[in-house]
């Protein structure tokens, strides 16, 4: 067996393999909390769904008109969120932007946890869920919901396959140096790190397939969230009716994506003092690219609502008015002012690429994302080319009720749930793409 | 010319059907019970069989089309209605023989009666809108499972046993004709499985509409609204034959459709639908405005 370079004694690789193992043995109390509360709001949320298969979808305050609600546009929102796992480990890898390196395991993560979250919301919304077999049963490929539950499937596969390729060398390092912990967990280490000992064909085998899969999934997290647009806009609805729907749509997810990779740095360097890897440097990078891709979907935004607000046409029109001047006239301008142009202008400026005003106005893209995607959903339901007449008072008006909001953040906690405990599972930040990185530098004549 | 030719080989394409569906299924939704009750042993109905001709058969002996029988159409029929709007004054009656028929509650009827105002300039009218049974409909191309289907004879059916209740169909038909069974359906009386057809019974989490009434259509009748309306202003009839009637005269469709300038309900989307509307001129009564509370 050839012998393996990785493994020589360095004080650059020593160091970064006790810094980046560290919290696998680590169990603090702060931790355990966070799991706690995170369990007892699934909990809540279980209680609600429990709620809403006993007595139906009226525990919603979804009706006739309104017959999409929070749970679409959550659902819209976590798919938007997934596509971050192919922007890291995908996008800005094959464009060779070696400063995202330390962030591509925590996209991945995070694209997982949010993609597996969202195809339980879409169940959770289903009037039947016990016929959900129905959709493999009866499937009709005409029809855009089956053509989201095969992307969706597909982007799953891919995602999980890039974690576990780029975590295979990681896992042979656990495997190898950490033994202080559950037993389990070094099961998992020594299966999965699939008898890994980094001879150089093994690396070369890595490469290509990583290289593959980073390659496909291009495509694929572009057809997740165009797919999910199309939901919308094969259907008449003011607001929906738009081609310009797909771009919109994935330029959102990115801009909301690089939030949440924000957001999860700032919360992670300082719950696994990770610091040293996870520095300012790397916010202000992201501070850059999250004001970039803020840019390309300001623009969307303008384009997406120039065109019916100067025309003004019919159901189009009053939809605009509402949104502009209505009653969802407050939500939509919170959301353009701190969702998207205030954040821009401060991280223009480098004193606002620092972590602490960067997590603040992370926070408020997500929050914006979010509502955006009420507006996107709940509105335009609302406007339908027959007027709503001879109806309860109740079906004119949407406000979620408690189970919907329980079921909401329960679906929050168990993203969260997810990746903390891949977290805990596996080195956050890949230690091996680091160490290569170190080589290639230290090397003269590479490039 | 182009246009042409797509009819013929649409209609084609029905001959087509209607012969193997016929031979196909025997009963076409007509299977004989093997029970009888005493009281309804001698009541006799008369039914349109499989190929075209009228049969007495006993009443006790007919059970409604099952959920796959259902998705076959009655064989060279293509089903139209025609709302003359100058006849209506809400006089509502339509909605409460639907709802009785199907029995539904009042909050979520299969058909509205709206007050509309083309422009600010014109009087207002009442509009019946029922399901338009469109040829290209917007809710069967979106439906993730076939729950919702369009059959040979023209009409856009349910069956609620396949229905998962995505709501897709809902978002996506541009006249808001389908209703959700948010909570648990009011319990319905009925001696029949549940059939496509009859829309009875309604199940939790489940879509329904106005389905133009088979069950009625298979013996030869027209759906409940067109008997129930006062002032004939609802017109039903098979656009093959090319007559309708609204219970007191039959007309010919294209004179009716011709002669009174009739028009579909946002053409512009080509959804195609079945229901055709004539002007609100020349009106019978003048527009009164809904009591209080009625419509809002």
């Amino acid at each position: 067996m050839m012998k393996n370079e990785h493994t020589l004694a360095d004080p650059f690789n020593e160091k970064v393999e006790k810094d980046l193992l560290a919290h696998l043995t680590s169990n603090r109390r702060k931790g355990r909390i966070f799991v706690f509360v995170l369990i007892a709001i699934i909990l809540v949320g279980l209680f609600a769904y429990y709620r809403q298969l006993r007595y139906g979808l009226i525990v919603t305050a979804m009706r006739d008109y309104t017959s999409w609600g929070v749970y679409i546009a959550n659902f819209v929102f976590l798919v938007a969120i997934s596509l971050v796992g192919s922007l890291f480990s995908s996008i800005l890898k094959l464009s060779k932007a070696t400063w995202s390196t330390p962030l591509t395991r925590i996209s991945e993560i995070i694209a997982i946890a949010a993609i597996m979250c969202a195809s339980i919301i879409i169940i959770v919304d289903m009037g039947r869920p016990d016929r959900f077999f129905n959709v493999l049963i009866h499937g009709r490929i005409q029809s855009p919901i089956i053509w989201d539950v095969i992307i969706i499937t597909t982007y799953l596969t891919i995602s999980l396959l890039l974690l576990y390729i780029s975590l295979i060398p990681d896992l042979a390092i656990c495997r190898d140096k950490v033994k202080n912990v559950a037993k389990w967990k070094r099961w998992v280490y020594k299966v999965f790190s699939i008898n890994w000992h980094g001879t150089p064909e093994q690396y070369k085998i890595l490469h290509k397939i990583s290289f593959t899969l980073s390659v496909m999934v291009i495509p694929v997290a572009f057809a997740i969230h165009t797919v999910t647009s199309w939901l919308f806009s094969t259907t008449w609805r003011p607001g929906w009716d738009s081609t310009n729907l797909g771009p919109y749509f994935v330029s959102g997810a990115l801009m909301a994506g690089a939030a949440v990779i924000i957001v999860a740095m700032y919360f992670i360097r300082i719950a696994l003092n990770l610091k040293e890897y996870l520095n300012d440097k790397l916010f202000d990078h992201m501070g850059k690219l999250l004001v970039m891709l803020s840019l390309v979907y300001l623009y969307f935004n303008i384009n997406e609502y120039l065109g019916p607000a100067f025309k003004m046409v019919g159901v189009e029109g009053e939809h605009i008015i509402e949104l502009f001047f209505g009653k969802y006239a407050g939500m939509y301008w919170m959301v353009q002012i701190f969702g998207l142009i205030l954040p821009i202008v401060v991280m223009i400026f480098k004193w606002g690429r620092r972590p602490l005003p960067m997590l603040v106005l992370s926070f408020m893209i997500l929050l914006g994302a979010w509502f955006k995607r009420f507006l996107i959903v709940i509105p335009s339901l609302q406007h339908p080319y027959l007027p709503i007449q001879d109806v309860d008072e109740s079906y004119r008006h949407y406000i979620p009720t408690w189970e919907e909001w329980a079921i909401t953040c329960a679906s929050f906690a168990a993203v969260l749930l997810i990746i903390t405990f891949l977290i805990r599972l596996f080195p956050v930040i890949p230690i091996w793409e680091l160490k290569e990185e170190k080589e290639s530098n230290s090397k003269p004549n590479q490039k | 010319m182009k246009k042409r030719k797509i009819k013929q080989s649409r209609r084609k394409f029905f001959a087509k059907t209607i012969t193997a569906a016929a031979g196909a299924i025997g009963g076409i939704g007509l299977t004989a019970h093997s029970c009888k009750s005493k009281s309804e042993e001698h009541e006799k109905v008369t039914l349109l069989s499989q190929d075209g001709k009228l049969v007495q058969v006993d009443k006790a002996a007919i059970t409604p089309a099952s959920p796959a029988e259902a998705r076959k159409g009655i064989p060279g029929k293509h089903f139209v209605m025609v709302v003359d709007l100058s006849r209506c004054r809400n006089a509502r009656k339509c909605i409460k023989a639907c709802d009785h028929h199907h029995q539904l509650t009042p909050d979520r009827p299969y058909i509205k009666v709206l007050r509309m105002q083309d422009n600010p300039a014109s009087s207002p009218y009442w509009m019946p809108k029922k399901c338009f049974h469109c040829d290209n409909p917007p809710c069967v191309k979106v439906c993730p499972v076939g729950a919702t289907f369009k059959r040979t004879d023209g009409l856009v059916l349910i069956d609620n046993h396949r229905c998962i209740g995505c709501r897709f169909c809902m978002a996506a038909c541009p006249y808001s004709a389908r209703v959700f069974n948010w909570g648990k359906p009011k319990p319905q009386k009925t001696n029949h499985p549940y059939s496509p057809e009859t829309s009875i019974p309604s199940q939790i989490g489940t879509v329904e509409k106005c389905d133009f009434c088979p069950d009625m259509l298979r013996q030869n009748k027209v759906p409940h609204c067109i008997s129930a309306c006062p002032n004939g202003a609802l017109y039903f009839g098979d656009q093959n034959s090319d007559s309708v009637t609204n219970g007191s005269e039959t007309v010919r469709l294209s004179t009716l459709l011709r002669d009174k300038a009739g028009y579909r309900y946002l053409e512009e989307l080509g959804t195609q639908p079945n229901v055709y509307y004539l002007p609100p001129a020349n009106r019978l009564f003048p527009f009164k405005d809904a009591p209080e509370g009625q419509s809002s």
